[in-house]
């Protein structure tokens, strides 16, 4: 569903976007992770054909970004919820989303359907007749997720959906896009909420001007750790352990942590050297409560990518 | 382009209008006061021992403050026409518009026609009323209907037109180059000068703007003056630095 090659950005003597390359397939969750500055935005405008590249080529649905020809086209494919939501204030939700439906060439009777199925889905029909202006910022964020959804677009760009959210409200838009992922749809989720993209997305991509990582959360999380570093293994005993132990554990005991009853102990592969450290430790005396692998978050990952990608 | 897009996007925009006081206050009143005013002036004129309206004087006044509602135009054009881009800039509304499969044509279209129609129906319903208030108050003074004539449904069919059409596209220009609505309004306020210079013009007997033949010369010329500026609205229209320019 999209392309991207080498994508890249700049404001004057700025590089907002430094040659980003992935690719997002046809009902794949895929977020853009990444701090405030790291271009995020602009790569989703450029994917929106809002603003131009400065180089690279990207392709949505198949159609090149670059050719002016393709934009009305790409906008009709996808569908768009800003960073702000944007919305009419002085107008109805209802009046909101029959508006969008008509400029996206929604027929009538579909426009209808869709914007009775989106507000009833996202808690909104009952209110469908209030201005827009006097809903809550969680309301007007919800209203916004329906105006993207209401031409059924086959991409769904969200730029930070969360943001600014109350935890309820955020909750909430997290469940609609989990339901949304359920229904197969295509979402690009520009976020810095590492929980959030952990819970739905399928890919992450880590956004520091250049485009540091990529990967499922759970193979950027194996990347950090098992990637040439040393992983950790703690053990928990009922008692402190002895010299004795701790000599007996050989080799391993130089990367010993000792700290009360724990142990935290560096190895490269804790799959096949936890056995070894049990054994040891057991016929040393030592009585084990449990033996745990300290495996890296995605936190862990996202702070040492962005602080090694440098930028911002 | 398609019309229907810029019809869209004029049915939104009458609507948010229609929710918008300043707006409604501006359009309902305004037109509608002048023509009270003027009436009152030349009932009191007419009245004072001192300086008695002669019939030949009324007949080049009647005109001139007619012609009152061509610059009446430009300003009732304003607080629309400037509010159209860099308004939805302000709210934050204007990137999901952009987002839609729609051209800069059709937007530039549709937002000219929502400020281009309410005013010009307010300042045909209040010179309308200006005229039969005047021809009221001068029946008798006159002896005969001044209005309406040949030369006033000029003023009012085409020229009042074209010229609230210039006045709406260079606040359209304005709009989408300032980045709050205040600076739009001043400067879109500004597009009252010309129109006012050729009132001035005709006062000093520059121009004869009883003339048929000149107000048809100066309908031509501001024609060729709006499909310009519907050009220039175009082609200044930047989406790219609406978005990351403007703050």
């Amino acid at each position: 569903m999209i392309e991207a090659n080498d994508l890249t950005k700049r404001f004057g003597g700025l590089t907002a976007v430094d040659s980003v390359s992935f690719s997002v397939g046809a009902g794949e969750v895929f977020g853009f992770l990444g701090p405030n500055g790291a271009g995020k935005t602009t790569t989703v405008r450029m994917l929106s054909c809002l603003i131009s590249k400065t180089s690279g080529d990207a392709k949505i649905g198949g159609y090149d970004i670059g050719d002016e020809s393709n934009h009305l086209k790409i906008r009709k494919l996808i569908g768009l919820v800003p960073d702000n939501v944007g919305l009419y204030d002085e107008l109805s939700a209802y009046e909101n989303l029959d508006f969008y439906g008509k400029l996206y060439d929604c027929a009538p009777a579909k426009r209808k359907e869709n914007i009775e199925r989106f507000l009833t889905m996202l808690g909104l029909w009952e209110k469908r007749d209030a201005a827009a202006g006097t809903f809550s910022k969680g309301m007007k964020q919800k209203l916004a997720i329906a105006r993207a959804l209401v031409h059924e677009p086959e991409l769904l760009f969200m730029d930070e959906p969360t943001a600014n959210l109350d935890p309820e409200s955020a909750k909430t838009v997290r469940d609609f896009i989990l339901e949304l992922k359920k229904e197969k749809k295509t979402i690009f989720l520009n976020t810095h909420n590492l929980d959030e993209a952990q819970r739905i997305c399928d890919r992450i991509g880590i956004l520091n001007t250049k485009l540091v990582a990529t990967g499922t959360p759970q193979e950027l999380e194996r990347a950090l750790s098992g990637g040439g570093g040393a992983r950790q293994t703690v053990v928990l005993l009922q008692e402190p352990p002895t010299d004795a132990m701790l000599a007996a554990l050989g080799p391993l005991s130089s990367s010993v942590k000792q700290e009360g009853n724990r142990l935290t102990i560096d190895l490269k592969d804790p799959e096949r050297e936890n056995s070894l450290v049990v054994d040891a430790l057991v016929k040393a005396g030592g009585h084990i409560q449990s033996v745990t692998i300290a495996s890296a978050s995605l936190e862990d990952v996202y702070l040492k990518l962005v602080r090694e990608g440098g930028g911002g | 382009m398609r019309l229907s897009k810029s019809r869209v996007i004029a049915a939104k925009d009458f609507k948010t209008y229609r929710k918008k006081r300043n707006v409604i206050y501006s359009l309902a009143v305004i037109p509608f006061l002048v023509a009270i005013l003027i009436t009152a002036v030349i009932l009191y004129a007419g009245r004072r021992s001192t300086s008695r309206l002669a019939p030949a004087e009324l007949t080049l006044l009647l005109p001139a403050f007619l012609f009152f509602y061509v610059i009446l135009a430009a300003y009732l054009a304003t607080p629309i026409a400037s509010y159209t881009i860099v308004g939805e800039k302000v709210e934050k509304s204007l990137e999901p518009l952009l987002a839609t499969p729609t051209t800069d044509g059709e937007i530039l279209l549709g937002k000219g026609l929502a400020a281009f129609l309410p005013p010009l129906a307010a300042l045909w319903a209040g010179s309308a009323l200006f005229m039969v208030l005047m021809d009221l108050a001068t029946r008798s003074k006159l002896g005969y209907y001044f209005f309406p004539n040949w030369d006033s449904a000029l003023v009012i069919l085409l020229l009042l037109p074209v010229a609230l059409l210039m006045s709406v596209e260079a606040n359209v220009v304005v709009s989408s180059r300032v980045t709050d609505v205040r600076a739009g309004q001043q400067l879109g306020s500004l597009t009252v000068i010309p129109l006012a210079a050729l009132y001035g013009a005709g006062e000093l007997n520059l121009i004869d703007l009883g003339d048929t033949t000149n107000l048809l010369a100066i309908v031509a010329a501001l024609a060729v003056v709006d499909v310009v500026l519907f050009f220039l609205a175009r082609a200044t229209f930047r989406r790219e630095e609406i978005l990351t320019k403007w703050r």
